[in-house]
């Protein structure tokens, strides 16, 4: 089980580097999100996997009986995915507002803070 | 006790909040200056504190550590939030100013303090994860500083500072996660005494990279720094000198909590890539620098060198090199606001930042050029302002390591230093204005003057103070260094003294709460 998701986030990784790759700056932002998908999963994947037990406490007693999933990686990565949302939200407004502003995603063109220097 | 530790981060949200309510008015920028005040006692007080006690520690909502939110404060971390205070004081000053009532209205004030409740965080978390999360306060506020506005130039090195850094958070948590998965824990106490144990020692390695590329980038260092030249120079002038005094060093110094308090197994591989990137990082800044002929872009540069100057003192890794670190920082931050603030007066009488299209600062405002030479000459490593004893310490520490290239790297970009600096001196100051201008200070008014060059003034009295009377300063850095080297304090603050046979283990530790 573990095998599986660790090779998926190796799948998820390589896609992402693919797309980062690209001078397309929206191509880049996909990436970055199948990347943030592949880091959440190694959060939730190093916390082991134990299908079918969720860690609850039986009614009159201290501590949960046998063994039980953990529960926080994936309180971690209920953060991480709620911060990268509202980091992924804003990425993609600064890049449609770019885009209107400056005509142009390839980042190779986006030469206004660091222009050419002129051959003298 | 857990009070002291929390206001430092209380405090700037709280003013966030109620600088955001009165955004409308000249009400929120007096709250951002009283707020930041605040912030330099609450530092004051907590200073005060860890000088006395060593260091502090506690568990916020009472549940013990390892588990708990742990908020931690040894020397180094005390002086960083008095630091923070200091200059986050300075900037809002110069801020009643600098920022038009536009972007006043969009929040500048709220944002801004923020950023300094971040930065603090980062500072005084004794947790990886919420290092993470307090990484990421920072970054959305500095997002939203630096494309305040919505400048096509703003917007064009925004779009690199956010996919950068954005790449580099990612990194930062997977690695989080992997650490998580070998050791079961993210207290950075307890995993001082974890990391001992794991069964697999080169996946700790590649962890530590990991870790180091991670902040790395935060840090801006080679060849990782392509983000900074090309944003630093296009938000407003007191955005651009927080990012310079703050932000990148909260990556060196998440650099040097890491690497002194948790990857310290493997010391002679990963202490050696710092080394090899520091030289690099202190090259590569210099000569970018000497490059650019615009004065906030030669100031940029010069922060990725001098970064390269801290990352040496935790490579060579012995007590006077992590001294030299900590001097180093706290200089630094100091110094670079200062600058920055500089050439954001300068470029208000003089019309520009572009090195070709002013000059004739130093015959029609001396004072001015008398502020700039001090944090120039400071950085530069002159005797007797702060920055010489900084470089001094460097030095030493690795001719007496034997490593005489790196000695010889850090002197030769000390030179270079100089030329870009004589460089803005000659361009900025000395040669006639080429459009015939007068740049006076007394062409802003009263008020103005007052809150752009007070400021500047009081840091530049600070470097002068560090540099004529560096004693208690060099103590205060040795005994910082001699708790990053042994942080057997530093664990027993954060997870209590070991009581029994296996009570060193984090776990065991645990008291369950009510």
């Amino acid at each position: 089980m573990e095998l599986l998701v660790a090779v998926m986030v190796g799948v998820l990784v390589a896609a992402s580097v693919y797309l980062m790759l690209a001078r397309n700056v929206l191509r880049f932002l996909f990436g970055l999100v199948l990347i943030s998908n592949a880091a959440n999963l190694t959060i939730f994947v190093s916390g082991r996997l134990t299908p079918a037990a969720p860690p609850l406490i039986p009614y009159n007693a201290d501590a949960p009986v046998g063994d039980v999933a953990n529960a926080l990686p994936q309180a971690l990565v209920l953060t991480a995915i709620v911060i990268g949302f509202g980091l992924f939200a804003f990425a993609l407004t600064l890049v449609y507002r770019t885009y209107q502003n400056l005509g142009t995603l390839n980042s190779d063109e986006m030469r206004i803070a660091e222009p050419e220097e002129p051959r003298k | 006790m857990s009070w002291v530790l929390a206001a430092p981060i209380i405090i700037p949200f709280a003013t966030a909040v109620l600088a955001f309510l009165f955004r409308a008015g000249p009400e929120g920028r007096w709250l951002s200056v009283i707020g930041c005040f605040a912030l330099l006692i609450a530092s004051g007080v907590l200073m005060v504190e860890v000088l006395d006690q060593g260091v502090v520690a506690a568990q916020m909502g009472g549940w013990g550590a390892p588990f708990g939110i742990t908020l931690v404060a040894d020397l180094l971390s005390a002086v960083m939030v008095v630091i923070t205070g200091i200059t986050g004081l300075a900037v809002a000053i110069y801020a009643l100013a600098d920022i038009e009532e536009r972007k006043e209205h969009l929040g500048y004030h709220a944002l801004f303090q923020v950023l300094l409740a971040g930065v603090c965080g980062a500072f005084l978390t004794g947790d990886l994860f919420n290092l993470y999360v307090w990484f990421e306060v920072m970054l959305i506020s500095s997002f939203g500083l630096l494309i305040l506005g919505g400048q096509k130039l703003q917007l064009d090195g925004g779009i690199k500072y956010v996919t950068l850094n954005l790449v580099s958070t990612i990194l930062f948590l997977s690695g989080v996660g992997l650490l998580y998965g070998m050791t079961g824990t993210l207290n950075m106490a307890d995993l001082h005494g974890a990391v001992q144990e794991v069964e697999n020692p080169g996946m700790l390695v590649v962890i530590a990279v990991m870790f180091m590329i991670a902040f790395g980038v935060k840090a801006a260092v080679f060849p990782l720094f392509f983000w900074l030249p090309a944003s630093y120079h296009t938000p407003a002038i007191s955005v651009s000198a927080i990012f310079a005094g703050l932000l990148t060093k909260v990556g060196v110094y998440a650099l040097i909590r890491t690497f002194t308090l948790i990857f310290t197994t493997d010391v002679a591989y990963t202490h050696t890539i710092l080394l090899w990137v520091a030289g690099f990082t202190m090259v590569t800044g210099v000569l970018g620098a000497a490059a650019m002929n615009d004065f906030r872009r030669i100031l940029s540069f010069h922060i990725v060198s001098q970064i390269g100057y801290m990352i040496l003192g935790l490579a060579l890794f012995t007590p006077l090199a992590l001294v030299g670190a900590v001097f180093y920082l706290v200089h630094h931050i100091i110094v670079k606001a200062n600058l920055f603030l500089v050439a954001g007066v300068a470029q208000r009488i003089a019309g520009s930042t572009d090195l070709d299209r002013i000059g004739g600062l130093y015959r029609y405002a001396p004072l001015l050029g008398l502020l700039f030479l001090i944090p120039a000459f400071s950085l530069a490593g002159f005797p007797p302002l702060s920055g010489f004893w900084a470089k001094f310490v460097l030095v030493k520490a690795s001719l007496d390591e034997g490593y005489y290239w790196i000695a010889a790297v850090a002197l030769v970009v000390g030179l270079l230093t100089i030329y870009s600096m004589t460089k803005i001196w000659g361009y900025a100051f000395w040669k006639p204005h080429p459009a015939g201008i007068e740049p006076r200070l007394g062409v802003l008014d009263g008020k103005t003057r007052a809150a752009l060059l007070s400021p500047i003034a009081g840091l530049a009295i600070l470097t002068c103070i560090i540099g004529l009377f560096p004693e208690p300063f060099v103590q205060f850095a040795e005994r910082s260094a001699d708790q990053l080297l042994d942080p057997t304090a530093y664990v027993e603050a954060v997870l209590g003294a070991p009581s029994d046979a296996q009570g060193g283990e984090g776990l065991a530790m645990l008291e369950v709460g009510e």
